[in-house]
């Protein structure tokens, strides 16, 4: 008891820390380092999506950027101003009954993630009775046809031209977008440590060690199996929604196989079934595609000098992660969790960790 | 619709189907063994076109022998890539080996873009691939006539190794049951890259005819094809060689066909194939000529 | 619970190593400055998309701006360093690699990109950071539109589609038209859009576009399209789109004994339309921005020669190529006339007041919007080549 008080007044100290580092970040950093923490904060709420249903519940979903489509435009279409549409719709003109909504940003938020979690819904329905490869397939090609009707509704969504001017939403408010960004991805964290030590979470968590076993213990499938994708979706739609005002412009290409891939990728270099991992992957994928931007340029090692290669820099990313999925197949992570006994004991920690190097 | 244009039509549609058919064999192939949805297949089907362009600019080959080269050179790809990407996983949960699979591809991808290039290539095409005939008012080019003979000869050829031979007897024995089948004195390794050569072979011969017929070569002219041949081996039901041409026929024949028939829906074409999918998975997810398996416990 | 929390210490440990590990480099404007003028290098970004799937762009793009900068390599006496960077035909990235740009490397003035939608997803970042940006073929309207900060060196879609229009009509005399569109392009599905809207004006038909059919970027067989096309009353075809499906539609059409005026936009003007297709290419028509038979300005030859002697004396610049080539001169110029290499808003205003600026790809004179007042050309493909047909005159 008296351990836990203590553990819960570190934990309230190390999230009024993070909140002082965002504040001061906010004030000492450029755009471009403010963007790339942004950045980071996004992916760890799209992360920790695509990780409830991927690695908490053993559903290997491939139709996340389907989602975050959805979430996007919900958004973008929500908090235009009518002038901004009529700008956009050049070719022909939005919907009437969309013409002159224009909403805040939380009430639209929230609402992409509703939508993103109602598509999420209506596509688990029928396919979550299939298994691992047949719904990876499926919910890849779901991702698709949104994408293919997006493209198509010239009148909804602006088609192939994409929407352009959605608010950005920095510096409305006393808050600059990391508020967001952070704010999101932390609500997001503490929402799925606290569902995943639930009952709830108890359950998705046997469905992926053997669905059967499951069942035959009393646990609905379908019910936990819908439960997690929708939640899943819901937190991509957010996290598109965010992404959208982010960059300040989206259209239907932004969401093709690539993101998901993307995403998949944090999930598994942070560990599948790890929510301190996909944060931890988030950062680290973030921050790494940019510190590798130096490859595409010439390089001057002061006794060598090298044109720059475009396109470089994607290879030794892809190299790298192909390093990573094979010789560390469980992530940086596996499914621990960070834990306070880490700092508080480090020494028994690394013992324990060492003595455990070959689980 | 007179019946002209139905037949074009028609012709289009089967040298379409032909194609996505000798792709969406490779597929079914290593699923069927492996239990792996080998998502680089499409950039096999890529790295085997690149081999007979340059073969043919390069190296001056006349076009045969660059076809050859490019067959043998694109099945030892594929064992390379299983032995270096697969292999090391062949005891870790499925979604790392898939995981590797999406990965593998991703860097294929990207090492073809700084390798070949991003502006895509022209095609040498050989006279006798590209004469013109005209039965009525229907047009067919001889690649058209070509590419469905060369996919039913390999056809019955795979048919042929995989129920008239020892390692077809060993490949079925595989991909019924890996563990028994090991028990039993298969070399499952030895196997394993044969399939992978074979599918590797069927990908190159997939792409050789394919850039004849579309003669131009970019690194990810793989993507979209290969996505869509694996749903047609779905479609036919994953793991049964026959299903994937079936699969691959129907397919081909009902992008052709949706366009044909309800041509204000010609923005939908490339969604076809994933509703398509998503209507076999729900009614049949075994596809039309696959077995039901139940799922051990 | 906790330890969730608690890993917000693990990652502001990872933030502050990798936040403070920039901030160490952090330098005030006014020591940035005075480091420039030392240094007597000026800085122009360039954001193109090298990988993914519009890299084939990208490198004709990077072909004229590195030409450019070897012809021109100085300004106001100080070496003008390109800056590229990668948007890997993405969004995300492209927003990413310009804020690189006008923070880290603090470039004076940003050139890209191949790409409206990439373009788009700058526009917020250099108005913030006001520093000018100029597009190199962008077409799409949405660009410059509201951004008092992005130019361009490309007329729009909306004028381009009304040339292909009008040729088509008063030209080649053809009233029946079926309109072949990559659905997932904004560029083609605008110039589609103008296109109609014109030929319906001028015939006083609203059935002047008798289909309109689509495909998506990527695809490779148009056969069931154009069999449509075939046996439709169409007298020609219109189909604007990435010139890599475009030399696929060509030779399908062919092979399908086709024998319609195909009409396109500037796109098709890239050396590789005629390898692929062929001799299916000839007879296409389409507009573009510049030609090399009939120079339309001193800048025209010295571009084709310097070109020439880069790539093989045969080598056709593509039409980007040109337009890339011109916005690095449009830049130039402005930092002359400005007299600064420094001060990104007055370089701003002095690309503004860009006026019959002689460029490789015509005379350029920026509207208020910022986009490019230029004559399109007219061209045929006939023997292989790309020939001049007519210049039209902006209306």
């Amino acid at each position: 008891m008296k351990k836990n008080k203590k553990k819960n007044i570190m934990t309230l100290i190390a999230l009024l820390l993070f909140i002082g580092f965002l504040a001061i970040a906010d004030r000492i950093f450029d755009s471009y380092q403010m963007r790339i923490i942004n950045l980071a904060g996004i992916y760890v709420t799209l992360g920790l999506g695509l990780n409830l249903i991927n690695g908490f519940t053993g559903l290997f979903s491939l139709g996340h950027a389907g989602f975050m489509a959805v979430g996007a435009y919900t958004s973008a279409i929500l908090t235009m101003s009518p002038e901004l549409k009529e700008m956009n719709f050049f070719l022909k003109p939005i919907m009437p009954f969309l013409a002159n909504v224009e909403w805040p940003f939380f009430p639209a938020l929230i609402m992409a993630g509703l939508m993103a979690a109602i598509v999420g819904a209506l596509i688990g329905a029928p396919v979550l009775r299939l298994n691992d490869d047949y719904l990876a397939i499926a919910t890849l090609g779901f991702a698709e046809i949104i994408r293919v009707i997006f493209t198509n509704t010239q009148t909804l969504t602006n088609g192939a031209l994409g929407l352009k001017g959605l608010p950005s939403f920095n510096n409305s408010f006393p808050y600059s977008f990391v508020y967001w960004s952070w704010g999101t991805a932390v609500v997001m964290i503490i929402g799925m440590v606290l569902l995943i030590k639930s009952s709830y979470g108890r359950a998705f968590k046997a469905i992926r060690e053997n669905e059967i076993a499951a069942e035959a213990m009393g646990i609905s499938l379908f019910k936990h199996k819908m439960m997690a994708f929708v939640i899943g979706s819901f937190m991509a739609g957010m996290g598109g929604a965010l992404l959208g005002h982010l960059v300040g412009t989206i259209d239907p290409l932004m969401f093709r196989f690539l993101m998901t891939f993307n995403i998949v990728l944090i999930v598994v270099l942070g560990g599948i079934g790890s929510i301190t991992g996909t944060v931890i992957g988030a950062v680290v994928v973030t921050v790494m595609l940019e510190v590798l931007r130096v490859l595409d340029g010439a390089m001057d090692f002061g006794f060598i000098q090298i044109q720059g290669i475009p396109g470089l820099r994607m290879v030794v990313f892809s190299a790298l992660l192909m390093i990573v999925i094979i010789f560390y197949q469980r992530g940086l992570m596996g499914t621990n969790e960070f834990r306070w006994e880490w700092v508080t004991s480090p020494k028994k920690t690394l013992t324990n960790a060492w003595n455990n190097r070959k689980a | 619709m007179s019946i002209q244009t139905f037949m074009q039509h028609m012709v289009n549609g089967i040298s379409l189907g032909s194609l996505y058919a000798l792709l969406a064999i490779g597929y079914t192939m290593v699923y069927g063994i492996l239990r792996l949805i080998n998502f680089a297949h499409g950039d096999i089907f890529m790295i085997g076109t690149y081999i007979a362009f340059y073969g043919m600019t390069a190296f001056l080959l006349p076009w045969w022998a660059a076809f050859i080269l490019a067959l043998v050179l694109t099945a030892a790809f594929g064992i390379a890539l299983e032995r270096l990407a697969y292999r090391p996983l062949r005891r870790s949960p499925r979604i790392s080996i898939m995981i590797s699979a999406i990965g593998a591809s991703f860097l294929i991808e990207n090492l073809a873009i700084v390798l070949f290039g991003g502006r895509p290539k022209a095609f040498p095409i050989a006279p006798v691939f590209a004469k013109i005939f005209k039965f009525g008012g229907v047009s067919v080019v001889s690649i058209q006539l070509i590419i469905p003979v060369v996919t039913l000869i390999f056809l019955a050829i795979l048919v042929y190794i995989v129920n008239h031979t020892k390692t077809g007897m060993a490949m079925r024995a595989v991909s019924k049951d890996y563990e028994a089948a090991r028990l039993m004195g298969i070399d499952v390794d030895i196997i394993i890259t044969f399939t992978f050569g074979m599918g590797s072979l069927l990908a190159a011969v997939g792409g050789v005819l394919w850039v004849l017929k579309y003669p131009q070569l970019t690194p990810l002219m793989g993507m979209m094809p290969g996505l869509k041949c694996f749903i047609a081996a779905v479609v036919g039901g994953i793991g049964s060689i026959k299903g994937a041409v079936v699969g691959g026929f129907i397919l081909g024949l009902g992008e052709i066909m949706i366009v044909a028939l309800l041509p204000s829906l010609t923005g939908f074409r490339d969604a076809f194939a994933f509703v398509l999918l998503i209507v076999i998975l729900l009614v049949k997810p075994s596809g039309l000529m696959g077995k039901t398996t139940t799922e051990k416990v | 619970m906790k330890r969730k929390l608690a890993l917000f210490l693990a990652l502001i440990m990872v933030f502050s190593v990798f936040a403070f590990g920039c901030a160490k480099t952090e330098e005030t404007p006014e020591e940035v400055a005075a480091e420039e003028e030392e240094t007597d290098v000026v800085k122009i970004g360039v954001f193109e998309p090298m990988t993914g799937a519009n890299a084939a762009g990208g490198e004709l793009e990077i072909e004229g701006l590195k030409l450019a900068n070897k012809l021109y390599p100085e300004v106001l006496g100080k070496k003008v360093e390109l800056v590229i960077v990668d948007n890997k035909s993405d969004k995300v990235e492209a927003a990413t690699a310009v804020r690189r740009l006008v923070d880290k490397e603090k470039v004076s003035i940003v050139l890209g990109s191949w790409g409206s939608s990439f373009s788009m997803a700058a526009g917020p970042v250099v108005k913030e950071a006001q520093v000018a940006a100029i597009g190199t073929s962008c077409t799409n309207p949405l660009v410059t539109l509201g951004n008092e900060f992005y130019f361009r060196v490309c007329f729009i879609d909306s004028f381009q589609g009304v040339v292909m229009a009008r040729y088509a009509y008063e030209e080649a005399g053809v009233k029946k038209i079926a309109i072949l569109q990559e659905i997932s392009n904004d560029y083609s599905v605008a110039l589609a859009k103008f296109f109609t809207d014109e030929m319906v004006r001028l015939t006083g038909d609203e059935d002047a576009i008798i289909s309109v059919s689509s495909y998506n970027t990527g695809d490779q067989d148009f056969t069931a399209q154009l069999t449509n096309i075939k046996n439709s009353d169409a007298e020609a075809i219109f189909a604007p789109g990435n010139f890599i499906e475009s030399a696929l539609i060509m030779k399908q059409a062919k092979e399908l004994g086709m024998d319609l005026p195909l009409l396109g936009a500037d796109t098709w003007e890239t050396p590789e339309v005629i390898d692929i297709a062929k001799e299916a290419a000839e007879g296409a028509v389409f507009s573009t921005f510049f030609d090399s038979e009939v120079p339309l300005t001193e800048e025209t030859t010295t571009f084709l020669e310097a070109y020439r002697a880069e790539y093989g004396a045969d080598a056709e610049p593509a039409a980007v190529t040109a337009l890339a080539y011109d916005a690095y001169l449009v830049a130039l110029d402005a930092m002359e006339r400005a007299g600064t290499t420094t001060d990104t808003v007055a370089i701003r205003d002095a690309v503004a007041a860009t006026s019959m600026f002689p460029g490789a790809a015509g005379i350029i004179s920026l509207d208020e919007n910022g986009d490019a007042v230029k004559s399109a050309i007219i061209k045929v493909i006939e023997d292989g080549k790309f020939k001049y047909k007519a210049t039209v005159e902006p209306f």
